[in-house]
Parts: C-alpha cells; structure tokens; sequence
C-alpha cells in the first residue's frame, strides 16, 4: 500500500513532522515538491505525528511537499557490478554511468552471532614497517587513524589498501574533500586497484543526513561481499564527520547531549559500524579501517574516547609517522607468533630502546652530559626513524626484520641489545660500522635494556 | 497467556508508547507483534491510559496500530541445570541454539527456551514426604558437571510449607514434575526442576547475610596482596581504553578460586568473549582438572546487539549467580562493562525525557549502581552451608576521568577499587592496577605489618622518582635513591605480573605469603652501596634473579636454590654474610 500525504506540520533542522497513519519506525518515504526531490526516513512517531529525516536536507520544501511512504527500509543495490563504481552518499552513481539495477539489500542488517565468530588468525600485510613489525593489522580488525587534520591520513589508507591482500575494498567518504575523493580514485586507479574497489563518497559539499548513510551503505556491502567468501577491507574517513552529523541531528530532535554536545548512543551508535568487522567461519571476512581526526589533537574528545573503547587498537599519525608509543593492534599477538621466530622480539627491542632514546634526547634537550651509552641511543634512534619509521618505506615484513637486526647492528653490541643469545646467533649480522661498535664497546652502558 | 492487550502509538528509538484497554502493571512483560514476530519488551512508564515500554530489540518496522500483549510476568530467567557452560544474550537466549538454527545473524523477535527441554538429568531426592520446608530448601540433587545441583522449593514460596511427594530416583528433564508441596490451606504446587525468577528482584531464600571475609584468591599479586578482594564482596576496575581492563578479569575468570564465574560481556566486544568461548572448552581448571567452560556461564550482549538487552543483562547475570550461590557455593561474577550499562538507562532516561543529572545520566543513576552490587553478599543458608556471590564490574569512564557519575557512584558502594593507569599501561607495567591510587576494605593475605612497609616503600619511592627529574640522580641522596630502586624492585618482580607466562601468570595463595616474604626482607634491609651505578647494577640482578625465581615452579628444584640465591645476594650487600 501507498500512502501519500501532503501536510507538513513541522520543519526543523533536517527533520520534517507530516501527519500520517499506517507508517513504519525507519521506512522511507521521497520528498517532492517543485524543484525539489529527496528520499527521507521515518525516525519518530507519535500517534498520527511521523517525523522524518530528509536525506538531502530540508532546504527549500514547502509545507505542502508531496511525502509518499514506500512501505521499505533503507537498501542498496548489490551486485558484482559494483565494482570499479563511485557513488554518493545516497547511493546514485557519481561517475556518470547508469544506476545499478542489482538486488537490493538492507543497509542496516541484523548483529552477528558472537557464538558465530572465531579468533582472527590472519596477518594483513601492509608492507609498512611501523604496522607490520610492530602493530600488525589482522584480518577481520577494526581499526582507527587518529591523527588531526593536516595529517597524510588518506594518502596512508590508499597505501594500506593497495598493499593488503584483500579480494575487495570498499572505501567510505565522509565529508571527504572534493580532491581527496579524487585522489582515492585516481590511486586505485593508477594502481590498477579500482576495480576490486567500490566507493561511497558523501563530499563536504552534500546533505549531512547523507553522511550517515555512508557507514551502513559500505558495511553491508562490505558484508554481502564477505558472506560470499571474500576478504573486504573497508575503509572509513572521516568518522569524526560521521560523529558530527549524528551530533546535529540529535540535538535537532532535541536530545539531551552527554558530553560536550554528543548524544549519549554515541558510543552505541560508533559500536553498531565497527562490529560489523568480522572473520565468518567458512566465509570471508569483514576488516574495518578508519580515519578519526581528533579536534584539537585531544585523545579524550568523546570521538576517539569513544571510538578507542570499541576498537581493537589505534595508530596514532603524528607529525607524517605512525608513532610507536601510544599505537595499539589489540589482535598483533594472534598472529606474530607465527610470522618469524624473531618477530616478537625485534618488536619489543626495537620499541624498548627507542623508548630509552627518547629518554636520552631529552636529557640532551636539557642540557645533561652525554654518556656513550646515550651516544648510541642517540645514532639508534635517528636510524630507526630514518629507515623504519618513515611512512615511505615500503618493505615486505622480513626485509623490515631484517633492516632491524641491522639497525641493532649498526649501533649496538649484541648483548646491549638484551636479546637472547640464541637470537642474536642465528639473526643478527655483524656491525656495519666496525669503528663505531669498537668506540662504544669501551664504555659499557651502565643501564641495559630489560630483555 | 492473559488477553491484555494495547494498540502502539508512538515509536522513539527502542522505546513504544502503547495504549491499553484494562489494566498493566509497572515493569510487566509486553510482546510487539508484527505477523510471528514478537518483540520482548518491558513496561517502564505507565500515565493514563498510556504505558511507555523499552523495546529489547530493533523496533524498525513497528507502525502506530501494531497490537501489543502484556504477559503479567516480569522479566525472568529459566532456573535449572544446564546452565553451566552456556552462552546466553542479556534476555537468556541460548546464542548456540540460536545459531544452529539461524546461522551468523541475531534475528529479531525470537525467543528460545534457555534450558533444554530435552536433556535429562539423574533425580535423587533429598526430601521426604511430610518434611516442613521453607523456599529455597533443598527436594533433591541432580548432577550438573562436577557439581552437586540443588532441585530447590520454589524460591517465591511463602512460608512453610509441607512436602506432599518427592519423585523417586530417575531421569527428569527440567519440565518434569519433581515434587509437590502442600501450604497452610491445603493447597498444592507442583514443583518442576526448572523454576523462573524475575531478574530484577534479589533471590533472598537464606538465614543471614554474613560479614565476607574469606579472600577471594584471584592469583593476580597485586590484588591479592595490595587490593584484595573478599568472597562476597565487591570490587570495580575503572580504567581508560586500553588499560587492561578486560585482559585483567579475563584473567580472573580463569584463575579466581570460586566455584563458578559468571561472565556478563556487557556492551563490549563480541571478539573478547569470542575469546573465552573458544579457549575456556580446552583450558583445564588446575583446581578440578576439568574444563573451565564446565564452571562458567556467559551473559553477551555486546556492543552491536540491542541496547536495551545490554542493561538487562547484568540482572540476568546477577541472578543465575544468586541461584547458585542457593546451592552453597561461590560464585563470582565479573561485569565488563557497568558503564555501558549505564549509558543504556542514560538513553531510555532521555527518550522518557526525565530530568537528567550529571553528564546526562538519571538521577537515579547511584541507587541503581548501589542496589545492583547490593545483591553480592556472602550468606549463611538455612541448613547451615555458606554461599557467596562476589561482584566485579569495570567501568569505562569517559576521557578516563574517574571524576564522572558512573566511577562515581561506584566507588561509593564497592570494598575495592582498583583503578587502573594509563601511564602504566603506557609503560607496559601490567596489570596496570595503580598501587599508589587504589585500595581494599578486605584483609589482605599477608601480615599486615610487612604490607604497610611495602606501601611505605611504594610511595616513597614514587616522590624520590618526581625529585629525581628535576634534581637528576646526582641531586638524589643515597638513601633515597635507594628507596626508590627498591619500589622499582618490588614494582618490577612484585607487582607486575606476566599474564603469558605459565608460572608467573597465576599466584597461588601460598606463594603469595612466601614470595612477599621474601620481599620485606629485601625492604627491610639496611643496604649500602659505595656509589649509585653500584646500587642501580644491585638491584638489577636481583630483579633478574627474582623474575627467574617467579617463572620457576614452586614444586620445581630450582626453587629453593633461587631463593637461597637471592638471599646470599642481599647479605653480600648488608655485610652481615
Ligand atoms: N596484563 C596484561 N598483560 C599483557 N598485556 C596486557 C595486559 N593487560 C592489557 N594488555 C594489553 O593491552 C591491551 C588492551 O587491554 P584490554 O583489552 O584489557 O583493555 P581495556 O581496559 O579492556 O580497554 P577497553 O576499555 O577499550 O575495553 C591488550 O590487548 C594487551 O595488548
Ligand atoms: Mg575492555
């Protein structure tokens, strides 16, 4: 049944008030009116009064817009033929080819099982040192970047999504800028990669209610593609954009804020998106990774507070580096037991003694005396970030091993390094630097590693 | 089923506006019915002619018009064997059961029995027929896993009553009438094995409370020594993301001396408990030799399942854990994490438009925390057995501001806080429990003489610490540094626990007496050295030495030649060799 109703009681924010019976909590209806046409959902009703949110804003609607129930919640077409395709928030095509007539599937799909899910057991690599090394990505993770705008951040995600193994990427725009969008498209284009690839892009020019679409949207496909077996990465940026059109719409419908103007579901709201990652035993697998700006760099903004409890880790972008303190992959020790036998402990060393060079450079800052130990901490911790922090190397997980051993190498003495003999037997290869190690083996350090 | 019914008029998120013919009653049981689905939902608000009830599933789809059946109950669970070992959601749905038949997806509006019907269970009667018995008194046993499970008299009983039949020895499924019971009037009940009970109402059926005392041995040394817990008590770990919360009750659950852990997952993530559901069937119990999986039960409603289940799951939990402390033993139940149940009441607050309190929660916020941790006790039961239900929760304060509601509330009602840092959890010193901030009403297991040294130590060595980063260790008299090595000391082989290693993963009561001996006299000792690198390279050895000695076993020769070790070491250093 149909049912179509031309009075709006009530226009606020993005919100209309019509009067209407026999409607649905979260059906959709289409807005038109001269000049004026939008798809809207049901999110209130009381008695005869049934609020919608218009998708593409409330601008210019006439209290006698024509609103038509179409008795459906909120799908998207699915079909293979998404791939290579870009379209906006709202799913119409922004490449300029013809809609896609595919099936059409919810975009809001029910919570998986927890009886259903099994321990993620699979590396993705990334072929950067700083997340393969020492905070490897796991198949099935949810992840977030925070980082503050001005970071490398898109240009890190393209990276990550072009190296990882995945079948497909699905890549979500939020507020995104025009010329980012058209960076992510020409770099998995130029890479070849955009055809494994569908893209969602609601750019900072678009309705916000079309923002919060996006995340849905990408999951669900993302989940389709995965219930057919394949290994998605999908990929989310901005969710602090995401956060904030949740925010505007709140205190439209006059919600009681929490804290510092977000609604209170926030985190239920961020939680209900990144648990869609998931590893389906005998299928395939849903991997979440996304780009959270943090206003004013502040880690407990409600934003990353939020989001950090729900992830299974961070990595902070800070100054153009994935920084090594403070960045988390919860899921690391599901797989780097089972990548090389020194995969653990080159992550623990290397990260231990740039801590104690960290140490040491403030101590320098501070004008203390230099001992020979904190001479070469000091030529450690210039290598590590010059060889292996750099967010431009691109090495395969073993060669970045390797590279290690030979930073150790280069600047210390193998037993300064704390790590066990038998390690330092089979992996380490001899100073590169045979005067350095010579100068520096006179003066032992007084304080070693722990191992 | 009683006919009561009402029409939707209004949908807000999860919460329906329903108008009723007769009568409901607060907090009763309605179901949403659209064709077979029926949505569970409670009756929070009732004005006029209008009730306002919580949804504990998605409401997309419900139209004004939709009929509703009020069901006279309460919300409840199914009391009885078979629920060891179980996974249910916060409205006790048996997940396995569900994904037998409906694969990876949670689907909406389906309730499945909690206990299976068709499993049975060997009956011995305990009771005979003109016994006098009161609720909660024991018809017979039944043998669930490794235990001894209680058929019980209906715990809603009043008064004495008089057993009219018991069943004989035989297999019963938990439908199967066991006994009947005759009261004052004459009237009969029919006793099944299985009984429901409302989760929001305490299961009271004992003689008294009793003052808990008892230590709760979690193995991990920093709680059992510095912040211990008592069986029966209370405990909360608030902790910004990432501190160690969960890894630190997951470790609990595996390691705490009880008779059964209750493990509610309450609006975390599915991929944690996925965790214990997969590792808790092959992991054996060092106590029994059995599974663990044998002595626990799993309450998930996680992040991404349906917000109003998330705030009814720590009831659900709290009760089966009430149930079986009825039956003489000790239960812990650890909740992770309160305040995801408690931004679930803020949001149904909200839709109901009460006034809110701080940061937007209730204002009945505190009495809520307060009532819920009330229902932890130890108990002394009418046939003279003791049980107990001992209650952690995290919680998860924004920002990782203790100052907020929830840690608020809590602390206010707990025996114990451990609080955990993040500038420990930063510095990798796991569990990253802070020892200067946190605290215990309960007795430790150690004398308490060498516990208020070791504190001493602690906090000394920490305000050394802060002088030493503007005086620099020059500036720092001997003595000093020499109390702050020996709080690193004891913070690195003492405090800091490895939770990977075999040995050092898990404490035993005993070793705990032993090993803090062992480190009192190691603070206690008057030792010297000639200058700061010696100090510093002293006790570095003998933290090596002690990490050694923590990661052998106790049975283990290499023991006590270890200890003798570390003893000659310290002698060498006060002179008196
Ligand atoms: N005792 C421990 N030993 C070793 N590692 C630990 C320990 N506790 C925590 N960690 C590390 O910290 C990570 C986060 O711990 P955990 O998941 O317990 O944090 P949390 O406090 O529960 O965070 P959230 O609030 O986000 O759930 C773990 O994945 C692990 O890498
Ligand atoms: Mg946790």
């Amino acid at each position: 049944m149909r049912k179509v109703y031309r009075e709006i009681s009530e226009i606020a924010g993005n919100v209309i008030t019509v009067l209407a019976t026999g409607v649905g909590n979260g059906e959709l209806a289409t807005v038109t009116a001269p000049g004026f046409g939008s798809l809207a959902q049901v999110i209130r009703i009381m008695g005869d009064h049934v609020s919608l949110q218009v998708f593409s804003g409330t601008r210019g609607i006439p209290t006698d817009a024509e609103v038509r129930f179409l008795n459906e919640q909120l799908r998207t077409p699915y079909a293979d033929a998404l791939l290579g395709r870009v379209f906006d928030g709202g799913g119409r095509p922004r490449d300029g080819r013809p809609a896609l007539d595919g099936d059409l599937i919810p975009i809001v799909t029910p919570p998986v099982n927890p009886a259903k899910r099994i321990i993620p057991r699979n590396m993705i690599r990334t072929g950067i040192p700083m997340i393969d090394i020492f905070n490897s990505l796991v198949e099935s993770q949810k992840l977030p970047i925070f980082s503050v705008a001005g970071e490398p951040y898109n240009p890190l995600l393209a990276r990550i999504a072009l190296n990882a193994e995945v079948d497909i990427i699905v890549l979500g725009g939020m507020g995104l800028k025009f010329d980012d969008y058209l960076y992510f498209r020409d770099t998995l284009e130029g890479e070849g990669a955009l055809s494994r690839s569908v893209l969602y892009v609601h750019t900072a020019a678009d309705s916000v209610v079309e923002c919060l679409l996006v995340p849905d949207t990408c999951l669900a496909v993302a989940e389709q593609f995965a219930l057919e077996g394949k290994r998605v990465l999908v990929l989310l940026t901005d969710m602090s954009n995401f956060a904030d059109a949740l925010k505007e719409v709140a205190i439209t419908m006059e919600q009681i804020p929490s804290t510092r103007g977000y609604p209170g579901d926030l985190y239920s709201q961020l939680a209900a998106r990144y648990e869609k990652a998931v590893d389906f035993e005998g299928a395939g697998s849903v991997t979440v990774l996304a780009v959270t700006t943090m206003p004013g760099d502040d880690v407990t903004h409600p934003i990353p507070d939020n989001t950090g409890y729900i992830t299974e880790g961070q990595f902070y972008l800070r100054n153009g580096r994935i920084e090594p303190f403070g960045s988390l992959s919860r899921l690391k020790q599901q797989v780097n037991a089972r990548t090389r036998d020194d995969h653990r402990t080159i992550m623990n060393t290397m990260i231990q003694l740039y801590a104690a060079y960290k140490e040491s450079l403030e101590k320098q800052s501070m004008g203390f005396r230099m001992s020979a130990w904190d001479h070469k901490l000091l030529k450690y911790g210039a290598l590590f970030e010059r060889r292996l922090m750099d967010l431009s190397v691109n090495i395969p997980l073993e060669e970045a091993l390797d590279l290690g051993w030979q930073i150790l190498a280069d600047c210390f003495e193998p037993q300064e390094t704390g790590i066990q003999t038998s390690l330092c037997e089979r992996f380490m290869p001899s100073s590169s630097d045979e005067e350095l190690a010579a100068a520096c083996a006179l003066d032992a350090p007084a304080v070693s590693p722990a191992g | 089923m009683s006919a009561r019914s009402g029409r939707v008029i209004g949908v807000n998120g999860n919460l329906v506006t329903v108008e009723f013919d007769e009568t409901v009653s607060q907090n009763e049981v309605a179901y949403v019915t659209q064709g077979d689905v029926r949505l569970v939902a409670e009756v929070l608000r009732v004005r006029g002619h209008y009730a306002d009830i919580q949804v504990f599933e998605s409401t997309a789809g419900v139209q004004a018009g939709d009929r509703v059946e009020f069901t006279g109950e309460l919300l409840s669970v199914e009391l009885g064997p078979g629920l060891l070992a179980q996974v249910f959601d916060g409205l006790q749905n048996p997940l396995n059961v569900i994904a037998e038949e409906h694969g990876f997806f949670l689907p909406r509006g389906q309730q499945v029995d909690a206990l299976r019907r068709d499993t049975t269970w060997e009956f011995t009667p305990k009771a005979t027929p003109g016994d006098r018995v009161r609720a909660g008194d024991t018809l017979g046993v039944v043998t669930e896993g490794m235990f001894e499970h209680r058929i019980m008299v209906p715990f809603a009983t009043e008064g004495v009553v008089t057993v009219a039949e018991v069943a004989s020895d035989g297999a019963c499924t938990v439908t199967d009438r066991v006994a009947a019971l005759e009261g004052p009037g004459g009237a009969r009940h029919e006793v099944r094995m299985m009984q429901t009970w409302p989760v929001r109402r305490p299961i009271r059926c004992y003689a008294e409370r009793l003052m808990p005392t008892d230590q709760l041995v979690t193995k991990q040394r920093i709680l059992d020594t510095f912040f211990p817990v008592a069986k029966g008590g209370t405990f909360c770990i608030p902790g910004p993301f990432g501190a160690g919360k969960t890894v630190l009750q997951q470790l609990t659950s595996r390691h705490a001396d009880v008779d059964i852990v209750i493990v509610a997952a309450c609006g975390e993530r599915a991929g944690e408990v996925v965790e214990t559901l997969r590792e808790f069937p092959v992991l054996t119990d060092p106590r029994t030799g059995r599974s663990l999986m044998e002595r626990t039960v799993i309450i998930c409603n996680t992040s991404s399942m349906p917000v109003a289940a998330r705030e009814a799951s720590v009831y659900t939990a709290v009760t089966i854990a009430e149930y079986y402390r009825q039956m003489g033993l000790q239960v812990l139940l650890l909740a992770d994490s309160t305040s995801r149940w408690a931004q679930a009441l803020r949001e149904m607050s909200g839709r109901l438009e009460e006034i809110p309190g701080e940061e937007a929660f209730p204002a009945y916020l505190e009495s809520v925390i307060a009532a819920f941790y009330e229902r932890a006790g130890c108990v002394r039961l009418h046939d003279g057995s003791t049980g107990s239900v001992t209650i952690g929760g995290t919680v998860s304060p924004a920002g990782g501001d203790f100052e907020e509601p929830v840690t608020q509330s809590t602390l206010k009602v707990v025996g114990a806080f451990h609080g955990l840092s993040q500038r420990r959890a930063d510095a990798r010193r796991y569990p990253a429990i802070d020892p200067l901030d946190s605290w215990s009403k309960y007795p430790s297991l150690v004398p308490e003489h060498d516990l208020k040294m070791a504190r001493q130590v602690l906090t000394k060595g920490h305000e050394v610490e802060e002088m030493m980063k503007v005086v620099e260790e020059e500036g720092t008299s001997m003595a000093d540094f020499i109390v702050y090595l020996k709080a690193e000391y004891l913070d690195a082989v003492y405090l800091q626990q490895d939770a990977f290693d075999p040995v050092d993963g898990a404490t035993s009561g005993d070793r705990q007496r032993h090993v803090f001996a062992q480190m009192a006299q190691v603070l206690a000792a008057p030792v010297d050295f000639p200058d700061k690198n010696a100090a510093r390279g002293f006790f570095q050895s003998l933290t090596q030495t002690t990490r050694d000695w923590n990661t052998t076993a106790m049975d283990d020769e290499q023991f006590e030649a270890l200890q003798r070790r570390l003893s000659d070491m310290l002698c060498e250093v006060t002179g008196d060799a």
